[in-house]
C-alpha cells in the first residue's frame, strides 16, 4: 500500500511557511512519492493569513486539499490553526506553534485575541501538539529556525525516515545548517 | 515504488515550468509586466542563458515588443496577468491580423477567486473575440509540454497563441520532466512584408480572410491534437473540462469518462460530439463563465454545467461533488475569530503618508499596489480603486463634476511603478484640461506588491544591471505641472504641511512621497534601532495605534489595573511596541505628544 496524505501549512505572511512546506515536499519526493503543492503569492503575503496545501501519494491530481480532508495541519500561529478548522477531520493531527501574532483588529484594540483557541480543536477530538517554536529556536541559537521545529514535529508522522529529512536539509538549507538540524531534531522529540 | 530521479524531473511551479519550456523552445526575446499570478515566469526566464528578458512599463508595450521580435523571426514569450491583457488588447486584436514570423505565445495568468486582483474576468473570451487559438494546461508538467507545442502552432498557423493559466496552475508545484534547448526554426533578420505587417484597411481586409482560413485549419487540427484526449470510464456521466478543473474532476470522479480539452479555442466539436454520443449525460465543469458550455450548446450538443456548478470563484473537488449531489461528509463549521487581512509592513513609508491624508476632507482616488492596503482600518484612507492608473483619471473626473466646489477636494495616490505603467497619460490630461487635483506619487523605488520587480524609475533592470532611472520631478515638470514637491513620508509634520498647501492649490500639483520599500535588500541590511514605548508616560490616547503598524499593539487595562500602574482609572490601556518587529522608522515617535515613545536606550 503506497501511503498518501494531505498536509496543510498555515500562518502569517513572512513566517517561513513556504520553506517549511518545500522541505517537507522534498522529503516525500525523495521516497518516490508523487506530490503537488499549492501556494498563494501576492497581496496575502503582506502580513495576512497564508496557507500552503501539500498532497502526496501514488498519483496526485488536485493540488488543493478539500474541506474535511487535511490529515495534518502545521500552524505557525495559534489563531491560524483554528481558522482552518473546516479543513480538518476527526483523525487530523495539528502541530501548532503557541506563538501569537495580533491581527490588526486586535492590535488596535477593536477585538480581543481569543483565549480558548486550542480547546476549539481538542473539543472536537482533534489531536493537538502545541509547541513553543520561538523558544526552541532561540535555544538552538537561531531565531529563524522555528519553522524547522514545526517540520521536525510533523516529520514523525510521515512515511519518511529521519535520515531522508536530514539529507534534504543538508541539500536545501543554505546557511546555519547545524542550527536548523538542531531545531528539526528538537521538533521531532515533541511528537516522537 | 519508483524513485523519482532528480536528473530528469524537477520540482517546479507552473510559472517555473513555463520559463523552462520557453527556454527549451528556443525563445530569445521575452517581455512582460509583473502581476500575480504571472510574475515568476520572467523572474525565472531571466536566469537562463541566451534569452533577452525585460520588464516593460506595461502589458501593451510588452506585447508590441513581442510583435516586433516575432516580425524579426525570433520566438517570443509575453507574460501578464488577466487584467494586463485588457491593457494589451489593442495590439492583441491586430496581432491576430498580422500573424507572426517567429512563434509568439502570450501568457494570460487569470486569478479566479481574486486572491490578488480587482476582478476575476475570464480571459478565455479573448481567444474567441480576437480569433486566436488558446491552450490551457492543468499542471506544471503539462504547462511545459503544452507551451512548447504552442510555439509550433504559432508558426505553423501564422498566429499568436494565447496560453491561459490560473493561480492553481501558476503557483502549484509538481514534478516536471525537462529537456534540452532547441533553436527556433526561423532565421532572425529584417524581412519587410508590408502586406502582412502594415495593417491599413486594404491590407487588413486581405488579412481578415487569412484569419478565416487559419481558424478553419485550426478547427481541423484540434480534432486530432493528442492533448484533447478522452479518459475512458463509466458512461453514465461524461465530463467535459479543461485547465485546473480537469484535475478536480479526476479527484472527485476518478472512474468517470472525461474529455479533457487542451485547446480552449477553437474547440474540437467533432470530438465533443462523438464523446457526447458515448455517454448518457454530458456535464461541463469549468471555473468562472460558461465558456465551453455556451459554445458547445451553440454547436447543438446537449449538455449541462452552470445550472449546478458555481460561476463565481475557484472550484475544488468538494464543490464539484456537492454540486452533483455526491456525499461529502460533515465538515466542521468555521469558528468566529478576528480576521487577518494583509497589512503594510512595519516601517512602510506609505503608512506615514496615509496617516496624514486620512485627516483631510477629500476624495482619495486610489490605485493598484501595496498602498491599496491604505484602504483598510485604522488608516481607512482610500475611496476608490479601479485599475492600473485609474486614480488620476478618477480624481480629475471628480474634480470636473464638482465644478466650483472642487478646489481642495480631490487627491490621487499612485505608486511609482503604476505611474510608469499608465499614470503618465492621466497626468497629461490633468494639466491639459486644467485640473485642481493633487497627484501623490508614492515612490518606494520598486514594484513592491508583486515581490520587487524593477521599473523604469528604479535605476536597474530585470537582470539587476544599472539602468536609467526616470526623474519623476523633471518628468512631471515637462508635462506642465508647475508645482512638484518631494516629501519624506516618515517626516509626519513636514508631510502634513506640504499636503495642506498642495491640496488647497487651485491647479494641478504633484507630491512625490519618496522613501524606499523597507523590504528592499539594501534596506533590510541597514542597521535598525527599534523604538519602545515608555509605559509610565503613555496616556493611552491611541494616536500611535491608529497608524496601524504591526509592531504596535494595544494592551487593554481594567480600571483596577490602571490604578495599580499609577494611572488614571479611566485610562483604557497603553501601547506596546514589539522590538522584534519594529523597524525604527520613527513615525510613531513623531505622532506621540507625551514623550512615551523613544529608543530603548533612552528609557529612564
Amino acid at each position: 500500500m503506497i501511503p498518501s496524505g494531505n498536509i496543510l501549512f498555515c500562518g502569517v505572511g513572512g513566517q517561513g511557511i513556504l520553506l517549511a512546506s518545500e522541505i517537507t515536499a522534498f522529503a516525500l519526493l525523495e521516497c518516490g512519492l508523487d506530490a503537488k503543492k499549492s501556494e498563494v503569492h501576492g497581496m496575502a503575503q503582506r502580513g495576512g493569513s497564508v496557507v500552503a496545501h501539500l498532497r502526496y501519494g501514488k498519483k496526485v491530481y488536485s493540488p488543493l486539499i478539500d474541506p474535511g480532508q487535511a490529515d495534518f495541519l502545521v500552524a505557525f500561529e495559534t489563531m491560524e490553526a483554528v481558522r482552518y478548522l473546516p479543513f480538518l477531520h476527526k483523525g487530523s493531527k495539528v502541530i501548532v506553534n503557541t506563538h501569537q501574532i495580533a491581527p490588526p483588529a486586535v492590535a488596535t484594540g477593536k477585538m480581543v485575541y481569543p483565549t480558548d483557541l486550542l480547546t476549539q480543536l481538542t473539543n472536537r477530538n482533534i489531536a493537538v501538539y502545541p509547541l513553543d517554536g520561538f523558544s526552541i529556536a532561540k535555544a538552538v541559537g537561531e531565531i529563524r529556525t522555528a519553522n524547522l521545529v514545526l517540520v521536525g514535529a510533523l516529520s514523525t508522522f510521515l512515511p519518511v525516515s529521519e535520515d531522508v529529512f536530514l539529507e534534504v536539509l543538508k541539500k536545501r538549507i543554505p546557511r546555519k545548517l547545524d542550527e536548523n538540524i538542531a531545531a528539526f531534531k528538537d521538533g521531532r522529540k515533541i511528537t516522537a | 515504488m519508483t524513485k523519482v530521479s532528480s536528473k530528469n524531473k524537477q520540482w517546479l511551479s507552473g510559472n517555473e515550468a513555463i520559463a523552462r519550456a520557453a527556454w527549451e523552445a528556443g525563445v530569445t526575446v521575452a517581455s512582460g509586466y509583473p502581476g500575480t499570478p504571472s510574475t515568476e515566469i520572467l523572474e525565472n526566464l531571466c536566469t537562463y542563458k541566451d534569452v533577452y528578458t525585460e520588464w516593460a512599463p506595461n502589458e501593451k508595450v510588452a506585447l508590441e515588443v513581442g510583435m516586433g521580435a516575432s516580425f524579426a523571426g525570433a520566438r517570443v514569450l509575453v507574460t501578464m496577468k488577466h487584467v494586463g491583457l485588457n491593457v494589451a488588447a489593442d495590439p492583441l486584436f491586430t496581432a491576430s491580423y498580422t500573424g507572426v514570423r517567429g512563434g509568439i505565445v502570450i501568457i494570460t495568468a487569470d486569478d479566479p477567486e481574486m486572491h490578488s486582483s480587482q476582478n476575476e474576468q475570464d480571459n478565455r473570451h479573448y481567444a474567441y473575440a480576437a480569433k486566436l487559438p488558446m491552450l490551457e494546461p492543468s499542471d506544471p508538467a503539462e504547462a511545459r509540454e503544452m507551451l512548447k507545442k504552442a510555439f509550433e502552432i504559432s508558426e505553423e498557423f501564422d498566429t499568436p497563441v494565447l496560453f491561459r493559466t490560473t493561480t492553481r496552475v501558476a503557483h502549484v508545484k509538481g514534478l516536471v520532466a525537462t529537456g534540452k534547448r532547441k533553436k527556433g526554426p526561423v532565421a532572425v533578420a529584417i524581412e519587410k512584408m508590408p502586406a502582412k505587417f502594415v495593417m491599413l484597411p486594404g491590407n487588413a481586409r486581405m488579412r481578415r480572410r487569412s484569419i478565416a482560413e487559419r481558424m478553419e485549419k485550426l478547427a481541423a487540427f484540434v480534432e486530432t491534437f493528442a492533448a484533447n484526449r478522452i479518459d475512458k470510464g463509466d458512461k453514465k456521466i461524461g465530463f467535459i473540462t479543461g485547465g485546473i478543473s480537469y484535475l478536480y474532476v479526476k479527484e472527485a470522479f476518478p472512474k468517470a469518462s472525461v474529455l479533457k480539452i487542451a485547446t480552449t479555442w477553437p474547440l474540437p466539436f467533432n470530438k465533443i460530439r462523438d464523446f457526447a454520443a458515448q455517454v448518457d449525460e454530458v456535464v461541463i465543469v469549468e471555473e468562472l463563465d460558461p465558456f465551453l458550455e455556451t459554445h458547445i450548446k451553440a454547436a447543438g450538443i446537449a449538455c449541462t454545467g452552470k445550472d449546478k456548478i458555481p460561476a463565481m470563484g475557484e472550484l475544488n473537488p468538494f464543490i464539484i461533488k456537492k454540486a452533483l449531489g455526491q456525499e461529502t461528509g460533515d465538515i466542521f463549521a468555521p469558528v468566529d475569530i478576528p480576521p487577518r487581512p494583509p497589512n503594510m509592513c512595519p516601517g512602510c513609508p506609505h503608512r506615514g503618508l496615509f496617516y496624514n491624508l486620512a485627516k483631510y476632507d477629500v476624495f482619495i482616488a486610489g490605485d493598484i499596489g501595496c498602498y491599496t492596503l491604505g484602504f483598510l482600518p485604522p488608516l481607512s484612507a482610500m475611496d476608490s480603486c479601479v485599475c492600473m492608473g485609474a486614480s488620476i483619471g478618477v480624481a480629475h473626473g471628480m474634480d470636473k463634476a464638482l465644478g466650483d466646489k472642487a478646489q481642495g477636494k480631490t487627491v490621487a495616490v499612485i505608486g511609482d511603478s503604476t505611474f510608469m505603467h499608465s499614470g503618465i497619460t492621466g497626468l497629461v490630461n490633468m494639466v491639459y484640461n486644467k485640473s485642481m487635483s493633487t497627484v501623490i506619487i508614492l515612490d518606494n523605488r520598486i514594484t513592491a506588491m508583486t515581490g520587487h520587480q524593477a521599473n523604469p524609475a528604479s535605476g536597474s533592470n530585470i537582470m539587476g544591471e544599472p539602468a536609467n532611472a526616470i526623474n519623476l520631478t523633471e518628468l512631471c515638470r515637462a508635462i506642465g505641472v508647475k508645482h512638484v514637491r518631494t516629501v519624506n513620508p516618515h517626516d509626519i509634520k513636514e508631510c502634513k504641511k506640504v499636503l495642506t498647501e498642495e491640496i488647497d492649490r487651485p491647479e494641478t500639483s504633484v507630491i512625490i512621497s519618496l522613501a524606499p520599500c523597507v523590504l528592499l535588500p539594501e534596506e533590510r541590511k541597514r542597521p535598525k534601532i527599534p523604538l519602545t514605548s515608555f509605559v509610565d508616560n503613555c496616556t493611552g490616547c491611541g494616536t500611535c495605534v491608529r497608524l496601524g503598524c504591526p509592531a504596535i499593539s494595544w494592551v487593554p487595562l481594567t480600571a483596577a489595573e490602571a490604578k495599580k500602574m499609577g494611572k488614571k482609572e479611566k485610562q483604557k490601556g497603553y501601547a506596546r511596541i514589539s522590538a522584534e518587529m519594529c523597524n525604527g522608522c520613527g513615525q510613531c515617535l513623531a505622532v506621540c505628544k507625551f514623550k512615551a515613545i523613544g529608543k530603548a536606550e533612552d528609557a529612564k
